[in-house]
């Protein structure tokens, strides 16, 4: 596909590199071409998924364990955004919580519902090491084509199981 | 976490001079705000001007924080939201929980 950028990108299991890996996103937001809306916005929303899904990598399913990583790949196209976030913990349902929003005076409990607000589908699901949260978004775009391939990395981890 | 503090009286300014507050310096904040609240320092001010980017631990810093104050009689209240900030407050509707004001100036002559 034209204009696909893909990032791979593997961190130690520290909440130190949250602002890295948030920048990185914030920049691959600036490389979208034929994106209309507040793409200041996007970047936002692209460093917020990133920093909420490595967070809880980190601390829930790797347990803060120095010995483990998390790996997150980045592919965008005209149209598409798929970020996936492998951690290597024993994993969690997130049916459970997935459209929850957290009360008002909770002080914990907004990060899922958060990736669930701005992304377009979320779903977490065993791969080969752990488990790998993946998260999807199409863009509107007046002149690129319709999405054909909703999952632009699907042959990357044959392991996944969807 | 490089933090500001400045007192007015029975109000204590905290401006936040980091440009991100998420899951990783959050914890420190929490900490600060408790340390403020054992001295007896319950009215609050906290100056998010510097803040580029809060994520959800981030905001659960400031809901632990205006809950602790509430209870102790006391008052949290925020000034110098960025926008991008802003919507995040107004996404999970905090902005509804916490009185915000443009600068410290407003933020101290409401208390």
């Amino acid at each position: 596909m034209e204009n696909q950028l893909e990032v791979d990108i593997k961190v130690p299991n520290q909440t130190k590199y949250l602002s890295l890996i948030g920048k990185i996103g914030e920049d691959v937001a600036y490389t979208l071409k034929k994106f209309n809306d507040n793409r200041e916005e996007l970047a936002y929303h692209i460093n917020l998924v990133l920093t909420e899904a490595m967070a809880n990598a980190i601390k829930h399913a790797n347990q803060n364990d120095p010995n483990k990583e998390v790996h997150i790949t980045i592919c965008l196209s005209d149209n598409n955004l798929c970020i996936k976030v492998y951690d290597q913990g024993q994993g969690f349902d997130i049916s459970e919580i997935k459209q929850i929003e957290a009360k008002p005076e909770d002080d914990h409990g907004r990060g899922i519902f958060l990736i669930h607000a701005l992304m377009d589908t979320v779903t977490y699901t065993r791969c080969c090491n752990g488990h790998v949260l993946e998260m999807n978004k199409t863009f509107n775009s007046e002149t690129g084509p319709e999405a054909e391939d909703g999952d632009l990395c699907a042959d990357r981890h044959p392991t996944d199981t969807q | 976490m490089n933090v500001a503090i400045e007192e007015h009286d029975h109000i204590v300014t905290l401006t936040l001079n980091e440009e991100r507050l998420d899951a990783h310096n959050s914890s420190e904040l929490k900490t600060q705000l408790l340390s403020l609240f054992e001295d007896g320092k319950v009215n609050i001010i906290i100056d998010l001007s510097p803040v580029r980017f809060i994520d959800s631990s981030g905001l659960g810093a400031l809901v632990s924080g205006f809950k602790n104050a509430s209870s102790r009689e006391g008052g949290l209240k925020l000034c110098g939201l960025q926008s991008q900030v802003k919507s995040m407050f107004e996404l999970t509707r905090l902005h509804r929980v916490f009185e915000i004001f443009p600068g410290t100036e407003e933020a101290l002559a409401s208390f």
